[in-house]
């Protein structure tokens, strides 16, 4: 299964849920998604908007001023 | 409006609530809820509400739990909440109301109509039912007016498909009310400036944490952040913003020594990090041989603006008590140029420098 990117660093909360969102429309069951973020909101606020949605966060990493949420897409959200 | 929702099936009724992350709207929605209603939720992002992202960047304000609320609100009940990007759309609502500002630049029944139509063109899109928002009777002195309440409902085009359950029984009934999809008698007769009823009906459903004050987070009833906006306008001889101009009007000191150029100055190291950002777009300046902020330059300057941009820069640093600090400028094309100066004294810029 192929893990996606979203390069969301430089942008402020609520951007980076934004675009995980618009991004995550476009993806199937089971892919993969990496966000890439610089807001620190950004480790409370994706994985809020993926337990909302039923998306499962695989992993959440912060190394020096960057941050990688890994999300496995659910669709529908009780796939998971 | 067209009706493009069939109206048969009354057990499959679905809401979309305006969800600001504040107590009412998530009352509003937690009331609906409660009668069986499938409610979701939506979230504008206009770039001037961001309760949580000065706190990200401001060094002093890092330890501070940096939570979007109306996510937080969506956890607490259960429900999605979809986060919408108006930026470009919302410029027209801030440059040109039609019912004009508030006590600031807060156009708050434009702003009101515009999210309700946004809501009401989100309800069509996905197939639901009505609309619902916090709304008070009365409780802002501009939007929330019974007077101004038909208003909203009319200019958003959701007519009788938006219902504010907390006033609804002060409120002419609305088209989920005279349907039967939701019970009448279960809803608010709430009006006015107190929060008592509020808390109390809070209380009954057992949520105890909620953002306080429901004061909303919109910089633009901010009287210091509508003045600078005021003065970005002034200076560029057009009333017109893109999102970095707005982000920026938030952070630093911003100083105006003369009316071509602006200085925007960091306070502190995570103001620094976040300016450092705008490196290539701007002209900014350093200090070479003491710790201190980064300025970006807004405008055009000349070579003796760069000095003066110097000294200041100088003031903010830890050399501001040295004879001569050394301070480095970049454009963004690249060329540089090194400054001695003498940092500025306290007293040397005019309070009516400060934006």
């Amino acid at each position: 299964m192929s893990t996606h990117v979203l390069d969301a660093r430089r942008l402020i909360c609520p951007l980076p849920v934004i675009r995980t969102q618009q991004k995550i429309e476009s993806l199937g069951d089971g892919e993969e998604l990496l966000v890439l973020a610089t807001d620190p909101g950004s480790l409370h606020d994706v994985p809020a908007w993926c337990r909302v949605h039923g998306h499962q966060v695989r992993s959440s990493e912060q190394t020096d001023d960057e941050y990688h949420i890994l999300i496995q897409v659910c669709k529908p959200m009780e796939s998971c | 409006m067209n009706n493009p929702i069939p109206l048969e099936n009354p057990i499959s009724r679905k809401a979309v609530a305006l969800i600001s992350g504040g107590l009412d709207s998530m009352l509003a929605a937690k009331i609906i809820m409660d009668q069986g209603i499938h409610v979701e939720g939506l979230n504008f992002f206009t770039g001037f509400c961001v309760e949580g992202h000065t706190h990200a960047i401001r060094t002093k304000d890092r330890s501070k739990t940096k939570r979007n609320n109306a996510l937080w609100v969506a956890e607490q009940l259960g429900m999605k909440l979809h986060i919408i990007d108006v930026i470009e759309e919302y410029k027209e609502i801030v440059l040109n109301p039609k019912h004009g500002y508030g006590a600031n630049l807060n156009p708050c029944l434009d702003c009101k109509a515009f999210m309700v139509q946004k809501a009401r063109e989100w309800m069509e899109a996905n197939e639901f039912d009505f609309i619902i928002t916090g709304e008070v009777v009365g409780q802002r002195p501009k939007s929330q007016r019974k007077v101004s309440m038909p208003i909203v409902a009319r200019e958003s085009g959701a007519l009788d498909r938006l219902l504010r359950p907390l006033s609804a029984n002060v409120l002419p009934p609305t088209l989920p009310e005279r349907e039967g999809w939701v019970d009448r008698t279960k809803l608010g007769s709430i009006t006015g400036r107190s929060r008592h009823q509020q808390i109390k009906l809070a209380n009954n459903f057992q949520l105890v944490d909620y953002a306080q004050p429901a004061g909303g987070c919109c910089f633009l009833t901010d009287a210091y952040y509508s003045n600078k906006l005021r003065d970005l306008w002034r200076a560029r001889g057009k009333r017109d913003y893109d999102f970095d101009d707005i982000v920026l009007l938030k952070i630093g000191r911003h100083i105006r020594p003369h009316a071509h150029f602006k200085l925007i100055v960091a306070r502190d190291e995570g103001e620094t990090n976040f300016l450092s950002g705008y490196r290539k777009e701007f002209t900014y300046l350093y200090t070479v041989d003491h710790p201190g902020p980064i300025t970006l330059i807004d405008g055009e300057t000349e070579y003796r603006d760069l000095e003066l941009a110097a000294r200041i820069t100088a003031r903010y640093s830890r050399g501001k008590d040295q004879q001569e600090v050394k301070i480095k400028v970049v454009k963004p094309n690249g060329r540089q140029h090194e400054f001695n100066v003498t940092p500025f004294g306290s007293a040397d810029i005019p309070d009516h420098w400060f934006v």
